[in-house]
């Protein structure tokens, strides 16, 4: 593994958010998983968002990949204004605009890698002919190209998470969303996946990781620390000493 | 638009992988459909099979042609009206036939005698008792249609002369002949010999009602020469079992109540009845026996449908058991998509069109099994009214697409409502 190098210059904005704050009822019990958080992402970033769990990590991620909105505060994507959005709305930004990499790939397990990469395409309203020639290239890109008509069980979990990674890409999204991209990998597998993190991002990629991770963070040129639902430290690249100590 | 036929496309084919994959649960739950299916188009082909056997039996009757008879063909409160009335005597038709004649544009053609009654049938060693005998002229040729399987219905001049010839039913003629031709053979009826000249062809029988296969008929002059009671007796109410009537053949059934009129003015000249008097006879048309059938049919056909129909719902809750199943399971699926740009409409189509599928392919099955059965039915049972139709099989294909719908919406509704961040977090 080698520290990241290069850094590119960051660009527009893409997620402004400000003091956004999430409550969740919890039978009698209110959690305030967010309490005001403040946050900009711009354009070619490669951030990690760390945290303990219980810290809100998670409810931020929903919210930076508009799987559910705020209780209160603003958020705008790409100058949009999302957190009054409704579902479909919230559908059509996320099919646009956001690639998600899960840490359970989340794959459709009866359909080859080719039908998987496209799905974002198909809910875009993509003609089959460039769909499937968009999804085939993704896999190129993500050196699949030989595994195109294999179904996910007759794939290893590193080619696995690169189909998840090939259909995050397809739709030429603004943010790619990674959760946990390595948590179900063994650490040579891991590697390779943020070997190609890396390459997506000096290819002009905007990478969000949400992670636990050091050794993952390390990888990110910005990383963003939340505890009890509040940003404790937001700076720039990677601290060994002052991150290890904070991510506990 | 082209968004929404890519979605139909996709979810299509998840149906399809999804019922591959699952080929057990699918197969029983189609089972309840296919169940359901047979039974409502068992029931579908029964009802048009009566409707049709209702049909065929009316046809008999023909729909221009006017009944004078002594009982209105429809139920009466007040019989004891009617009980008295004169009998309905053969030589009115004569008498209705020279009116006809001598009217200028009249809407009647030709007035033709029947009477009839039971009698048995011998030739060699078999016999049949009870037989539908029936007296006629030959101009009952114009009335009824008679299609003669082999052989012909007698002539004008035997049937002036009272000839003792005689057309035979298809299962009079089965039963007397069972392996040789009647035509030419000569029959027993009531110790009398007759000569077979016609067989009538196959008309089925329904519920007993006016069938040509169980009946046979000879000249009016030999059956009153032979059968009939003398004639006095024959008029007072209750003397003879001799049935008799005057059918009347009608110019244009168009013009069936114009002809009705016309018919009533010349019976009561024939009855010779003063103006105040009351019609003492009655003159009835297939129309009348109808209208109090139809709603026999009807009852028959909404009552069976609707228990049928309960197999068809039991089928439907056992899609919609299945649906709820697969979106449960699939609870992360569903949050993987919506993570994708899967919108509420996208999800909602996806578990429509699969538990239709599953219905379609239930009904599709059902249909053929239910094909196969009336063809067996038919084979075995002949005369059982079974009607196997076109529309019955678009009818039953649209019932199993809306017992998809249906049965599908709650959990597809529930599944497209799924919040995409409790869904992707359920394992």
């Amino acid at each position: 593994m080698s520290p990241a190098t290069t850094t590119r210059p960051p660009g527009p904005v893409v997620i402004d958010i400000e003091n956004i704050t999430k409550d969740y009822v919890m039978g009698e019990e209110i959690v305030r998983a967010l309490r005001g958080v403040t946050l900009q992402i711009r354009r070619n970033e490669y951030l990690a968002v760390m945290g303990p769990s219980g810290s809100g990590k998670s409810t931020l991620m929903n919210m930076l990949g508009c799987l559910d909105t705020p209780t209160s505060g603003r958020y705008e994507f790409n100058g949009r204004n999302v957190a009054d959005m409704d579902d479909d709305e919230l559908a059509a930004i996320r099919n646009r605009e956001i690639g998600f990499v899960f840490q359970t790939f989340n794959l459709l397990p009866r359909a080859t890698s080719l039908r998987n990469v496209e799905l974002p395409l198909i809910y875009a309203g993509i003609d089959p002919e460039t769909r499937e020639e968009r999804a085939a290239q993704a896999l190129i890109d993500v050196g699949l190209g030989d595994r195109i008509h294999h179904k996910p069980n007759e794939l290893s979990g590193g080619q696995r998470q690169r189909v998840a990674i090939a259909r995050a890409l397809v739709n030429d999204p603004s943010i790619i969303l990674a959760d946990e991209p390595t948590g179900n990998l063994d650490s040579k597998t891991g590697d390779e996946i943020m070997v190609l993190l890396e390459d997506l991002y000096q290819r002009g990629n905007t990478i969000i990781l949400v992670t636990h991770e050091r050794d993952i963070a390390a990888h990110a040129r910005r990383t963003i620390h939340l505890r009890d639902g509040l940003i404790e430290m937001d700076h720039a690249g990677f601290i060994p000493e002052l991150d290890t100590a904070v991510a506990g | 638009m082209k968004r929404f036929l890519y979605e139909l496309e996709e979810s299509w084919k998840i149906a399809v992988a999804q019922m591959r994959s699952n080929m057990t649960r699918s197969t029983l739950t189609a089972l309840g459909v296919i169940i359901g299916i047979v039974a409502v188009t068992l029931m579908g082909t029964a009802i048009s099979g009566i409707s049709v056997g209702f049909d065929k039996s009316m046809s008999v009757l023909g729909d221009d042609v006017l009944y004078v008879t002594q009982w209105p063909w429809k139920p009466v409160d007040d019989w004891w009206n009617y009980r008295d009335r004169k009998k309905i005597q053969t030589e009115y038709a004569e008498k209705i036939n020279h009116i006809i004649a001598s009217t200028p544009n009249s809407n009647l053609v030709v007035a033709v005698p029947t009477s009839s009654l039971m009698r048995s049938m011998k030739y060699a060693g078999n016999e049949v008792d009870s037989v539908f005998t029936l007296g006629t002229t030959s101009d009952f040729t114009v009335t009824s249609t008679i299609d003669c399987k082999e052989g012909r219905f007698f002539n004008e001049i035997e049937s002036r002369e009272g000839a003792q010839v005689v057309i035979i039913g298809y299962d009079v003629a089965d039963a007397l002949f069972p392996s040789e031709s009647p035509i030419g053979k000569s029959i027993l009826i009531n110790g009398q010999l007759f000569k077979v000249i016609g067989v009538n062809s196959r008309q089925g029988t329904f519920l007993g009602l006016f069938s040509w296969d169980s009946m046979v008929a000879i000249p009016l002059a030999a059956f009153n020469k032979y059968f009939s009671s003398k004639s006095a007796s024959d008029l007072r109410p209750g003397g003879s079992n001799t049935e008799s009537d005057v059918r009347v053949k009608v110019k244009d059934k168009k013009k069936l109540a114009e002809a009705k009129d016309e018919l009533t003015g010349i019976m009561r000249r024939v009855r010779g009845l003063q103006p105040e008097q009351k019609d003492d006879f009655s003159i009835n048309e297939q129309q009348a026996f109808k209208s109090t059938l139809d709603p026999v049919k009807n009852t028959i056909a909404v009552a069976g449908l609707f228990i049928t129909g309960l197999a068809l719902f039991v089928g439907a809750i056992g899609i919609m058991n299945i649906t709820f199943v697969s979106v449960k399971e699939r609870t992360k699926e569903i949050g993987t998509r919506k993570a994708l740009g899967a919108r509420r409409r996208t999800i909602l189509l996806q578990f429509l069109i699969e538990s239709t599928a599953l219905c379609l392919l239930g009904g599709f099955i059902g249909l053929v099994v239910a094909y196969v059965m009336c063809f067996g039915i038919g084979k075995a049972f002949p005369s059982f009214p079974i009607q196997f139709s076109f529309s019955l099989v678009v009818a039953s294909m649209i019932v199993s697409v809306l017992t998809g719908l249906i049965s599908g919406f709650a959990p597809a509704w529930s599944a497209s409502r799924l919040d995409p961040v409790a869904a992707l977090r359920y394992e």
